[in-house]
């Protein structure tokens, strides 16, 4: 991006954004180096928020880590519980029964749009619109009453079991799951595009600003939406599947234009074609058991074990060393949004702050996430 | 400089549409909860803190302090403690301390029970100035809700 | 015009308590459109329907300490405030709430307006410099440089205005537009021809909202970006003074639009004119006005000052041009 004016690096001030500011969605502190509104430098620090989880999942067995899970990406815990559970199957060699791989993929899926319809509510309140959130939060309750029927809590589930889910769902939650796909399906064209993406206003905010290259993503290993607004089509659901995905049809949105506008139209499709996976999952939905017999204890084989899923906002690898005892060796996680951030230095470089502040809010920071 | 045109002509439609919108909502019914007038029902599997099921025959806990729950809670925050009593088989709890201070609602317990033991209560709304206070004693909990 | 001494006395309380009362009203408006156009109730618990909510802030307000914080400017800081309000309040003086409503029919009435409109800007300026802070900073500087971009297409809008009827004091303005809608200056017919003014109404209201510096130009506030601009130091009554001085312009600025262009107290079928015309027309557009902050996300400093500099100083000055083509030429 050229700049409008040329930066005088002696005449600059430094701007503390955080730890405590609106627009950054929790404990993210970022250095500013500004000149006037432009941005000469902005560094990101990080750590406000860190708990150490890594290190907590070596001191309890493999089963009393999974509540932790949830409480990193805390608006998309049930693929973060997902991740863990894949892993420590893959360790175990659990056999998972296909209801619960069912199961699964509707609650993460449901998940998913919760986790974007905040997204959605979050970044527009970033630049100023309040209205939108509560339509959005509206809707998102709707999935949260839902998810608190079948796994007993609103935000940090723990619903996934090794070799399995928690408890079986219930015809009024496949009803209930049905209305909703209806009813967001009716609210989306109004009350989100034609009152949100199709504003003039919106459309001057976004549109060409916060530019990232795919090389940039390369570099930074970034993914999900950011990758895929900047033209990388790769998504693990398709590219590496798991779970009962590859039964399933659906498409990964994939937009050139790099800009922020283009990672808004990404979560946008996203929330669709998570309405789609949704409803064929509900329709091919078979009988069985929901949980394997699974022993007591897990004590998996020595050795290096690696999984990732999809979550909203990127790919999430669990990487699983095993000494063949009954706690993890090691346990490291690659978390999307760690990546995303990394982007933020050296693209907001010679950006007005208004315009950091948008990009920033584009690329769905979840703070606790970052820091673990 | 068709664009200029462009602009202004859909940009202007864009507003309108989007007031016209705001508009609709405005008339339409409030769909928040009126919260402390009305309290929501709690569904089936909410999970709020763990309490102990009473024998529906003594009224006595069922649990027989095995000390399962104890050990598979992620943050330890379980103490049992239970003795044999005379001319019975097994063991009754004496003592059932849980520390919610540190509970993240995960359901181990309830779910390495055997004996029909644990359940979780339908209680959210526990607020309290002074951290003593979630310190449960579901033993007394029990006896007092009896 | 006569003077005695109760024009000065019957003005200094009424609009004391006119603009005491919408201060603190406009307040419980936005509030409650707010919550209704979010399908949520808005403030219930104080009071039937929340009513007696404002007073509840006004008293928690006033109560609060008045923090000076270190390193401020102490004089520049405590003054601010006080000169957010005193615009406000003076140019309800010309305003002409109906034929025998108006505390003083000033030649330049619309100039004086203006005048202290700009005054108005130097409150953010000097709240926002005398505050030591850096997002005040910043939000001072951009709420000048949107204010001086948007005072040049409203004046234009205006000069046509006053070149229809011939005339800057808002009462002959007024007077000139009796007689029902079609004679207002929006739908304005003059020598046989329609005059486009309802463009000029179009400009005149966004500059207005540009001026006040509401959403979607809000650029001095931008709670997301700037914490709270100007007034992120402010607490207390002197928070307080800039949030009455804000919904005052408000008012004054839905004032100035209904009497340039909406026919002011004249009802619009030409029947019974009188003062409630004038405060139905006032609220209506305050009623726009919060609608519009609650619909769009908030714009860009360099797209506001595109906005002004691209579209609508052109439009305006066409706008001047054209109007007095089709009164003096045609």
């Amino acid at each position: 991006m050229t700049l409008p004016v040329e930066l005088r690096h002696d005449e600059t001030f430094v701007l503390n954004l955080g730890p405590q500011h609106p627009a950054t969605h929790g404990v993210l502190r970022v250095k500013l180096t500004m000149d006037g509104e432009y941005i000469v430098k902005a560094e990101p620090v990080l750590g406000y928020v860190h708990r150490m989880h890594e290190k907590l999942a070596e001191a309890g067995n493999f089963a009393q880590f999974m509540p932790n899970t949830a409480r990193m990406d805390y608006l998309h815990a049930l693929a973060f519980n997902q991740g863990y559970a894949l892993v420590v199957e893959k360790a175990a060699g659990i056999e998972v029964p296909e209801r619960a791989e069912y199961i699964r993929v509707i609650t993460v899926e449901l998940n998913r749009i919760a986790s974007h319809l905040l997204w959605w509510a979050a970044f527009l309140l970033d630049l100023g619109g309040f209205t939108p959130l509560l339509y959005a939060f509206d809707d998102r309750e709707q999935i949260l009453d839902l998810l608190e029927r079948i796994t007993g809590s609103r935000l940090t589930y723990c619903y996934m079991r090794f070799g399995g889910v928690y408890n079986d769902i219930d015809d009024e939650f496949i009803t209930g799951t049905r209305d909703f796909i209806k009813r967001l399906r009716s609210r989306m064209p109004s009350l989100y595009h034609d009152l949100v993406t199709h504003n003039i206003i919106l459309i001057k905010r976004i549109k060409d600003i916060g530019f990232i290259t795919a090389e940039q993503c390369r570099k930074y290993g970034a993914t999900g939406p950011v990758a895929r607004g900047s033209g990388i089509d790769y998504d693990v659901r398709k590219n590496e599947p798991f779970s009962i995905y590859p039964e399933l049809d659906f498409d990964i949105p994939v937009y050139n234009e790099c800009d922020s506008m283009a990672r808004y139209m990404v979560r946008m499709d996203e929330i669709e074609q998570s309405l789609r996976i949704i409803e064929q999952a509900l329709d091919k939905l078979p009988d069985g058991p929901v949980q394997a017999k699974v022993p007591k204890l897990l004590k998996p084989e020595e050795g290096y074990y690696y999984s990732a899923v999809e979550t909203a906002r990127g790919s999430l690898g669990h990487r699983l060393i095993c000494d063949g005892g009954k706690t993890p060796y090691r346990l490291k996680l690659r978390s999307p949004t760690f990546s995303n951030l990394s982007l933020f230095g050296e693209v907001a470089e010679g950006m007005l702050l208004a315009d950091a502040l948008a990009f920033m809010g584009s690329l769905d920071l979840v703070i606790p996430e970052i820091d673990r | 400089m068709s664009g200029y045109w462009s602009d202004i002509l859909v940009g202007s439609k864009s507003l309108v549409t989007g007031l016209m919108i705001t508009a609709r909502q405005f008339f339409r019914p409030v769909v928040t909860e009126n919260y402390p007038y009305e309290v929501p029902e709690m569904t089936e599997r909410f999970r709020g803190h763990i309490e102990l099921i009473a024998n529906e025959e003594t009224g006595k806990p069922n649990c027989i302090a095995c000390m399962a729950c104890q050990r598979a809670c992620p943050s330890d925050c379980i103490s049992v403690a239970g003795k044999k009593m005379e001319g019975e088989k097994k063991k009754t709890v004496t003592k059932y301390v849980l520390d919610f201070t540190k509970c993240s609602l995960c359901g181990s317990c309830v779910e390495s029970c055997k004996f029909n033991a644990l359940r979780f209560s339908k209680e959210y709304n526990l607020v309290s100035f002074n951290k003593d206070d979630f310190i449960i004693d579901l033993v007394k909990r029990l006896e007092d809700q009896n | 015009m006569e003077t005695s001494i109760w024009r000065p006395i019957l003005y200094l309380v009424g609009i004391m308590a006119f603009a005491g009362l919408n201060a603190a009203y406009l307040g419980w408006c936005e509030r409650k459109g707010a919550g209704r156009i979010q399908r949520r109730p808005g403030p219930k618990e104080v009071g039937f329907a929340g009513l007696l909510q404002p007073l509840a802030d006004g008293i928690k307000l006033m109560t609060k300490q008045l923090m000076v914080p270190q390193g401020v400017d102490g004089i520049i800081f405590r003054v601010a405030p006080v000169i957010a309000m005193i615009p406000a309040i003076t140019s309800m003086v010309v305003i002409p709430f109906s034929g025998n409503i108006q505390a003083r029919a000033m030649e330049l009435s619309v100039l004086l307006i203006f005048a202290l409109a700009s005054l108005g800007m130097m409150a953010v300026l000097l709240g926002g410099w005398a505050s030591g802070n850096k997002y005040a900073i910043i939000s001072s500087a951009r709420a000048v440089s949107q204010n001086l971009a948007y005072e040049i297409p409203m004046l234009l809008t205006v000069i046509s205005i006053v070149m229809i009827s011939g005339s800057m004091n808002l009462r002959d303005i007024a007077i000139d537009q009796q007689g029902g809608f079609w004679h207002w200056n929006i739908f304005r017919f003059e020598n046989g021809h329609f005059l486009y003014m309802w463009i000029g109404f179009i400009i005149f209201f966004i500059c207005s909202l540009a001026e006040t510096n509401r959403a979607p130009f809000d650029m001095a506030e931008a709670e997301s970006e700037l914490v709270a601009g100007y007034m992120t130091e402010y607490g207390s009554m002197g928070f307080g003074l800039f949030m009455m001085g804000e919904y005052l312009n408000i008012v004054v600025g839905a004032c100035l639009t209904a009497t340039l262009f909406l026919g002011g107290w004249d009802c619009p079928f030409g029947l019974t004119p009188g003062v409630w015309w004038f405060l139905l027309k006032i609220y209506v557009l305050i009623f726009t006005v919060i609608w519009v902050r609650w619909t769009y996300p908030r714009t860009q400093i360099y797209r506001l000052l595109n906005l002004s500099w691209k579209i609508l100083i052109p439009f305006s000055l066409v706008n001047v041009l054209v109007t007095a083509a089709l009164i003096k030429v045609f």
